[in-house]
């Protein structure tokens, strides 16, 4: 799982060429914030930038342009108070993030369609007469560098949850008893008139513990873990889908145990 | 990461004198508790192994010592040969599974999985289980 977080790579923007701010969001503000974008481009694509590069080639960059100017309506009402009706581009979108292929970009990749992952990411509000237009690089990096680059949101595991009944639970001792879970966790049989909880669902539960505040309850129900299962969620930030990303994950394990094994073969023993 | 052009060495090996080459205390450069814990759980599985252990030197520094003592005459190398190669198995195994039971499955939103029990040492708990997808 570390590897998610660690070793894996994307491409999102690390430098920003600023050629005019009139906004009121500071130069390194707004870089920073252009920085955290998620880009739709697949990191496998391209290579790593080698370091003390600074220009970039077309196998390890992506230029994007932010150009916008933000003008007065001059068809809105005289009383109007309202911004979307005063102003033409005065919210700075991702949308308005436009791919620049460098060099033979648009040969190499005739179908792409890079742009951020989502397009309703409000960058800056302008008012007449301010404008942004910055060029920015994306170069591929690790998480371990930046979080920016990592391409997970959140990556979490658990052990399923083992619930066991020790005692038969009864009428309203089994309601309360299916309100201290989670929703599913619990099940109410009726058997033979009476009602007669049951687990039915361990893996929904999420550990509150709130059936050993109830006195009557606390002796009747073992909490544990089952050892071996584990349950891992794994949240794109919407670059690669998840299966993909744990695929690759345990891809980069098995790549760092056949470097050491090889240089267990190279290295002379002493 | 090592280079093919200049090739700095990612393992370091250091013994101390007067042992036969049970005791060795491995240097992995470029590693953390990625490599480190993992391969830790799998040279503790092995029997021979008497005492298994690796540390962060400093924070800043990216490099793990790795110690492994083996019980009797066994050169320590070997323990951590084997644990390398059963670590890949072990992934190996989760992926092999993991596509297979991702083929069918594809098509729906949200995917569960049965729990992967390895069979690359006798009583594997794996620390790879069930996975359990939740697609953004």
């Amino acid at each position: 799982m570390r590897s998610w977080h660690t070793a894996w790579a994307l491409s999102p923007v690390e430098k920003v060429f600023v050629y005019n701010n009139t906004s009121i969001v500071q130069d390194e503000i707004l870089a920073h914030r252009l920085g955290l974008i998620p880009i739709r481009a697949d990191p496998r694509l391209f290579e790593y930038r080698n370091q003390g590069d600074e220009e970039g080639t077309e196998i390890d960059t992506l230029q994007f342009q932010l150009k916008i100017k933000c003008s007065r309506n001059p068809q809105a009402a005289k009383e109007s108070s309202d911004p979307n009706e005063l102003y033409f581009n005065h919210k700075v979108y991702s949308k308005h993030m436009t791919w620049v292929p460098l060099g033979n970009q648009t040969d190499l990749f005739p179908d792409a369609d890079f742009r951020p992952v989502h397009d309703d990411i409000l960058i800056a509000l302008l008012r007449p007469g301010q404008e942004i237009d910055v060029l920015m690089h994306c170069v591929k990096g690790i998480g371990k560098d930046h979080a920016k680059f990592s391409p997970v949101a959140t990556a979490s595991y658990r052990l399923l949850p083992d619930i066991t009944l020790l005692q038969p639970i009864e009428d309203e001792a089994a309601e309360t008893l299916q309100k201290c879970f989670s929703p599913g966790v619990i099940e109410i049989q009726n058997i033979k008139g009476k009602k007669v909880a049951r687990v039915a669902n361990a893996r929904l539960d999420t550990f509150s513990r709130e059936v050993f505040r109830h006195e009557g309850l606390k002796n009747l129900v073992r909490l544990a873990r089952v050892r071996n299962h584990y349950i891992f969620s794994v949240e794109s930030t919407g670059i690669l889908p998840p299966d993909v990303l744990v695929t690759e994950a345990i891809k980069i394990l098995m790549g760092k145990c056949q470097r050491f094994l090889n240089e267990l073969d190279t290295v002379p023993m002493e | 990461m090592a280079e093919s052009g200049e090739r700095k060495a990612a393992l370091e090996m250091v013994q101390a004198d007067g042992t036969d080459g049970n005791c060795v205390t491995f240097v992995l450069h470029d590693e953390d508790h990625t490599l480190g814990n993992s391969l830790r759980y799998m040279v503790m599985k092995n029997p021979d192994v008497e005492f298994c252990g690796y540390c962060i030197t400093h924070p800043s520094e990216s490099k793990i010592n790795f110690r492994i003592q083996t019980r009797g005459s066994l050169p320590a190398v070997e323990p951590f040969r084997k644990g390398l190669n059963d670590l890949m198995g072990v992934c190996q195994h989760v992926l092999d599974t993991f596509e297979v039971r991702l083929l069918p499955e594809e098509l729906r939103g949200l995917l569960g999985q049965e729990g992967l029990r390895t069979s690359v040492t006798k009583s594997l708990m794996g620390f790879s289980g069930i996975l359990s997808l939740t697609l953004v």
